[in-house]
C-alpha cells in the first residue's frame, strides 16, 4: 500500500568542494539565485539585520524613558526612533522573517522542488530589500535641500495631516512612503508565489486535507497580504499625490479627511497583525506535535479556525479608531467583530494544549519557546479582549497598556515562535544542531527580559501614561515602572546576543544533524540536511498528513485513520 | 530539564502576582501618587468605564486562571520521564465533542462582553444633557490647548475650569473638540476616556466631575515634536469658585501704569501676531490668549510652572523649556525682556 519513495539520496556538493570555489563566484551565485532555499535564507538574514537595527532603536527609547525628565536624546531624535522602530520591525524585520520561513519550508513540506515562480521570488526579495534601503537612506538624505539628513518622525501609522507638506517639510516622509511602497510590491509578489505554490505544487497524494498546518496557515497569510496590502499602497500613492501633485485626499485644510487615512491604514494594519501571527502559529503547529510525540489535535478544526481568523481579521480594523468619534453603532459593531476573533484564536490555543495532552513532552529548546509562546499569547489575547471593549479602550487606547499588549503579541507570540522555528529548522538548513546549553541561556535570559519589560509596561498605561512621549514629569507614578521596563531590555539584548553567537558558533562547530534529528514527520525531514538543489531526487508521495510517521510506523500508519 | 520548566511557570505566575499586587497598591494610593490613574474615576464616563473594566478584568482573570492552569498541568503531567520507554504515546487525532465545548463557551463569553460594552457605549455616546450643562469648545494646537467658553465670551488655555456636578443639581460639561492643525486627543483619565481632536471634524465628549480638585491629563495622540509636553489640567471648582473665576476671566486685562513700557514692547513686537490680550491691540490667534496669564499655574502647556524666572526663560529661549515648540525666540534686548516679563506678570 505504502510506497517507500520519499527518502531521496543526497546530491549536494561537499563543503570542501564548495569552499574551494572563488569567493566572488559564490557571492555572485547568491545575488542571482532563484532557489527558494537561498532566497528564504536571505529573507531571514535580512529580517534579522533589521531586527537588530530596530532593537537598537528600541533600546535608545528605553534608555531615554528609564527616568523622568531625561535629556539623553532630543525630542526629534526620540520621535524618529519610534517611527523607525515600528516601521522597521513590521515591514523590514517581521515580514521578511515570516516570508523567509514560508519560502524555505513551504516547498519542502509539500514535496515540491521550488516555488511556483522562482524568478518572481527573487524579484520580490530584492524589492523588499530595496524598500528597506530606501527607508534607511532617509537618515542621510531625508531632509534633502532643507538641511542635514533625518529619518521620518511621523509615527509608523503616519496619521494625516501630520504627513502633509505643511507639517512635514523635507523628504523624510517621502522616504517612508516610497520605502514601504516598494517593499509592498515585493510582499505582494511573495504572497502570490506562496499561494500559487501551495495550490499547484503539492506532491502526488498531498490533498489539501493532508497538507501540514504550516503551509495551510501560510496560505491564509498570503491571501491576507493580497487583500490587505493594496489599501496601504493606494493610500500611500494618494499621500504622495497630496504632497506633490496638489491633491487633497488627506489635506484637512482643503476639505480632505484625516479619518479616511486612518481607515485606509488600519484596513491594512489590522490584517497585518494576522499576516505576522499566522506564520508564527504555523511554526508552533509543527513544533508542538513533534515534541509532544502526537499528531496535531483537531487538524480540520485548526484549518477552519485559521480560515475564520483570516475572514474576521478583515472586519475589525476600526477597533484602532474607537477614540476618533465614530457613532455608537459603529463602535458596537467593531466591539462585536473584534471580540469574535477571540473564539477561533482560543480554539487554536485549546487545540495546541490538546496536542500536548497525553503526549510525552520533550523539553528541547524549540518546545521551551513554544510553551512560553502559549502562556504569553494567552495573556496577549486577554489584554486584547480588554481593549476590544470600546469604553475600556477609551482609557487604554494609545497608552502604554496598548504598547505592552501588542508587544506581547509580537514579541511574546511571534518572536518566541520565530526563535522556536530557528532552533527547530537550523539543523535542516545548516546541517548542524544549535547548541543546547547556549539555547537554554538564550531562552531564560530572553524570557526574563521579556517579562521584566512587557509585564511591567502595562502598569504605566493603566496610570495614564500615553505612548510616544519622549519624556515625562516625575510624580505621576510612572517612574519606577519605566525603570524596570528599561532594565528588562538589558536581558533581552543579552539573550539575542547569545542566540546570534549560537548561530555563528554552531555553523562551524555544531553537532552534525543528519536528515531527521527530531524524529519528525513532515517531508522536509526526508531529504538531506541541508537539502540538495531541487530538494528531492524523487518527488515524494504522501498518503497521510504525516508521511514520515507512516514510514517509521508501518504497523500503525496514519492513513488508516484519516 | 523538567525542573527548568516548572520553575519557568512558577516564575511567570510570580511575576504576574507582583504585577497585580503592584497595580492594586498603586490604585489604592490613588490620585496622590498616580494622578492619571484610570482606576480612580471621579466623573460618570470614567466611573462607567471603570465598572465595565472590572467586569472585563474579572472575566479575563478567570479565563487566564483556567487556561494557564491547564498549560501548567499538561506540561507537568505529560512531560517525558526518565523511566519512559521509547514507545510513542497513543496517537489521538481530535474529538468533536471537546471542540464543540471550547467553541461554544467562548462564544457565550463574547456575547456577554459585547452586551456589557454596548451598554456603556450607548450610555456615554448617546447621553442627553440637563439644562445646566456648560458648553465648552476645546481646540487642539501644536502643542497646547485652547479652551473657549462661548456662553461667557472668553478664551483661555491649557487649564480648563469647570464646576463640580452635584447629584441634586447636575452641571455636566459638554466639550466640543476641534483641531487647528493635526490630530490630538483629550485625555484626563480620572474624568473620562480619551476622544480625539481631528482637523476638519467635530467631535464631542462630556464630563460631570463629582469631586472638587485638579485633575491631570495630556495629549494622547502623537501630534509632532512636542507631543510629550502638551499637558493639561482640569480644575473642578465649587459653583461659587467657578463663578468667581468666570467673572475674572471675562474682565479685560488689568491696566497697570508701572508696566506701560513693557506693554509697549509687547504691542510693538511680533507677540501680537500670535497672542491676544483683551483690551489691548493684541488679537493674534495662533498662540494662547494671555489676557489672564497669571491666573494660570503653568506655562507652555504645563511644561513649566508659571514663575517670573520661567516666564523670562520662556520668552528668551522657548527651546530651553520645550524644544520644538512653535513659539520663536525673538532675540529681544535684555532691557526689553525685563519690561516684557514685568508686563506679563501684571496680567492677573
Amino acid at each position: 500500500m505504502f510506497d517507500a519513495q520519499p527518502l531521496s539520496p543526497p546530491i549536494a556538493v561537499s563543503p570542501e568542494q564548495e569552499s574551494a570555489r572563488p569567493l566572488f563566484d559564490r557571492l555572485h551565485e547568491w545575488i542571482v539565485t532563484v532557489d527558494h532555499k537561498r532566497l528564504g535564507l536571505m529573507y531571514f538574514c535580512y529580517g534579522i539585520i533589521f531586527l537588530i537595527i530596530g532593537g537598537i532603536e528600541a533600546s535608545i527609547m528605553r534608555a531615554q524613558l528609564a527616568v523622568a525628565n531625561n535629556h539623553l536624546v532630543s525630542p526629534q531624535t526620540f520621535n524618529r526612533m519610534f517611527t523607525m522602530h515600528g516601521t522597521t520591525m513590521i515591514f523590514f524585520a517581521a515580514m521578511p522573517i515570516v516570508f523567509g520561513f514560508a519560502n524555505y519550508f513551504v516547498p519542502l513540506m509539500i514535496g515540491a522542488r521550488d516555488m511556483a515562480f522562482p524568478r518572481l521570488n527573487a524579484w520580490s526579495f530584492w524589492m523588499s530589500a530595496l524598500g528597506g534601503i530606501i527607508l534607511y537612506f532617509s537618515f542621510i538624505g531625508g531632509s534633502g535641500l532643507f538641511g542635514a539628513g533625518s529619518a521620518p518622525d511621523v509615527g509608523w501609522f503616519a496619521y494625516a495631516p501630520l504627513t502633509s507638506l505643511a507639517f512635514s517639510v523635507g523628504h523624510s516622509t517621502d522616504y517612508w512612503i516610497i520605502g514601504i511602497l516598494v517593499s509592498g510590491f515585493g510582499s505582494i509578489g511573495t504572497a502570490l508565489n506562496v499561494l500559487t505554490t501551495i495550490l499547484v505544487m503539492r506532491c502526488p497524494g498531498m490533498t489539501l486535507n493532508r497538507m501540514p498546518l504550516f503551509p495551510w496557515m501560510n496560505s491564509i497569510m498570503a491571501l491576507l497580504v493580497l487583500v490587505a496590502l493594496g489599501p496601504l499602497t493606494a493610500a500611500q500613492a494618494m499621500l504622495l499625490i497630496d504632497r506633490y501633485l496638489g491633491g487633497h485626499f488627506f489635506d484637512t485644510q482643503a476639505g480632505g479627511s484625516a479619518v479616511i487615512w486612518m481607515h485606509f491604514f488600519w484596513i491594512f494594519g489590522h490584517p497585518e497583525v494576522y499576516i505576522l501571527v499566522l506564520p508564527a502559529f504555523a511554526i508552533v503547529s509543527e513544533v508542538i506535535p513533534v515534541f509532544s510525540r502526537k499528531p496535531i489535535f483537531g487538524y480540520s478544526i485548526m484549518v477552519a479556525a485559521t480560515v475564520t481568523i483570516g475572514f474576521i481579521s478583515l472586519g475589525v480594523w476600526a477597533h484602532h479608531m474607537f477614540t476618533v468619534g465614530m457613532t455608537s453603532y459603529a463602535n458596537a459593531f467593531f466591539v462585536a467583530s473584534t471580540a469574535a476573533i477571540a473564539v477561533p484564536t482560543g480554539i487554536k490555543i485549546f487545540n495546541w494544549l490538546g496536542t500536548m495532552w497525553g503526549g510525552k513532552i520533550r523539553f528541547r529548546i524549540p518546545m521551551l519557546f513554544c510553551i512560553a509562546f502559549l502562556g504569553q499569547f494567552l495573556i496577549a489575547g486577554l489584554t486584547g479582549i480588554m481593549l476590544s471593549a470600546a469604553p475600556f479602550d477609551w482609557q487604554l487606547g494609545n497608552s502604554y497598556f496598548v504598547v505592552a499588549h501588542f508587544h506581547y503579541v509580537i514579541l511574546g507570540g511571534i518572536v518566541f515562535a520565530v526563535f522556536a522555528g530557528s532552533y527547530y529548522w537550523y539543523p535542516k538548513v545548516i546541517g548542524r544542531m544549535l547548541d543546547e546549553t547556549l539555547g537554554k541561556w538564550h531562552f531564560w535570559l530572553f524570557l526574563i527580559g521579556f517579562h521584566l519589560t512587557f509585564d511591567f509596561m502595562h502598569i504605566p498605561g493603566l496610570l495614564g501614561m500615553p505612548r510616544r512621549i519622549y519624556t515625562y514629569q516625575p510624580g505621576r507614578g510612572w517612574d519606577i515602572w519605566n525603570l524596570i521596563v528599561s532594565i528588562g531590555v538589558i536581558f533581552q539584548v543579552a539573550g539575542v546576543a547569545i542566540w546570534a553567537l549560537n548561530v555563528v558558533w554552531s555553523y562551524f562547530k555544531g553537532k552534525r544533524a543528519g536528515k531527521d534529528p527530531w524524529d519528525a514527520w513532515t517531508l522536509e525531514w526526508s531529504t538531506s540536511s541541508p537539502p540538495p538543489d531541487y530538494n528531492f531526487a524523487t518527488i515524494p508521495v504522501a498518503h497521510s498528513r504525516r508521511p514520515l510517521w507512516d514510514l517509521k510506523h508501518p504497523e500503525d500508519p496514519d492513513w488508516k485513520y484519516e | 530539564m523538567h525542573q527548568h520548566f516548572k520553575s519557568s511557570s512558577s516564575a511567570r505566575v510570580a511575576a504576574w502576582g507582583i504585577v497585580f499586587i503592584g497595580a492594586t497598591r498603586v490604585a489604592a494610593a490613588g490620585s496622590v501618587r498616580a494622578p492619571q490613574n484610570i482606576f480612580s474615576p471621579v466623573s460618570t464616563p470614567a466611573t462607567d468605564i471603570h465598572h465595565l473594566s472590572l467586569l472585563v478584568l474579572a472575566i479575563c482573570a478567570a479565563i487566564f486562571l483556567v487556561v494557564f492552569s491547564l498549560l501548567v498541568y499538561v506540561v507537568v503531567k505529560y512531560r517525558r520521564r526518565a523511566a519512559d520507554d521509547d514507545r510513542e504515546p497513543p496517537q489521538i487525532y481530535g474529538s468533536n465533542q471537546v471542540e464543540i465545548a471550547w467553541t461554544v463557551i467562548p462564544i457565550l463569553i463574547v456575547v456577554v462582553l459585547f452586551l456589557a460594552a454596548a451598554r456603556v457605549i450607548h450610555a456615554v455616546e448617546d447621553a442627553r444633557f440637563p439644562p445646566g450643562t456648560l458648553e465648552i469648545t476645546a481646540v487642539g494646537h501644536q502643542f497646547w490647548w485652547e479652551f473657549r467658553y462661548p456662553g461667557y465670551g472668553f478664551i483661555t488655555a491649557n487649564e480648563l475650569h469647570v464646576p463640580v456636578s452635584e447629584s441634586g443639581h447636575p452641571t455636566p460639561t459638554h466639550i466640543t473638540l476641534l483641531s487647528a492643525d493635526v490630530d490630538h486627543s483629550f485625555w484626563v483619565p480620572m474624568l473620562a476616556g480619551k476622544t480625539d481632536l481631528i482637523p476638519n471634524r467635530r467631535n464631542e465628549m462630556w464630563i460631570d466631575p463629582h469631586e472638587i480638585g485638579t485633575y491631570l491629563g495630556q495629549c494622547a495622540q502623537y501630534c509632532g515634536t512636542e507631543h510629550a509636553k502638551m499637558l493639561l489640567t482640569v480644575d473642578v471648582q465649587s459653583r461659587g469658585d467657578f463663578e468667581t473665576w468666570v467673572q475674572a476671566q471675562k474682565a479685560p486685562a488689568a491696566v497697570v501704569n508701572e508696566v506701560a513700557a513693557g506693554r509697549r514692547v509687547f504691542e510693538t513686537t511680533a507677540c501680537v501676531n500670535c497672542h491676544t490680550i483683551a483690551g489691548t491691540g493684541a488679537d493674534g490667534k495662533f498662540g494662547p490668549d494671555l489676557t489672564h496669564l497669571m491666573a494660570r499655574k503653568t506655562i507652555a502647556a504645563g511644561a513649566a510652572e508659571n514663575t517670573e524666572e520661567n516666564l523670562r526663560l520662556w520668552v528668551t529661549s522657548p527651546d530651553a523649556i520645550k524644544p520644538g515648540a512653535l513659539m520663536p525666540a525673538m532675540q529681544l534686548p535684555k532691557q526689553d525682556i525685563d519690561l516684557l516679563v514685568a508686563y506679563l506678570m501684571s496680567l492677573h
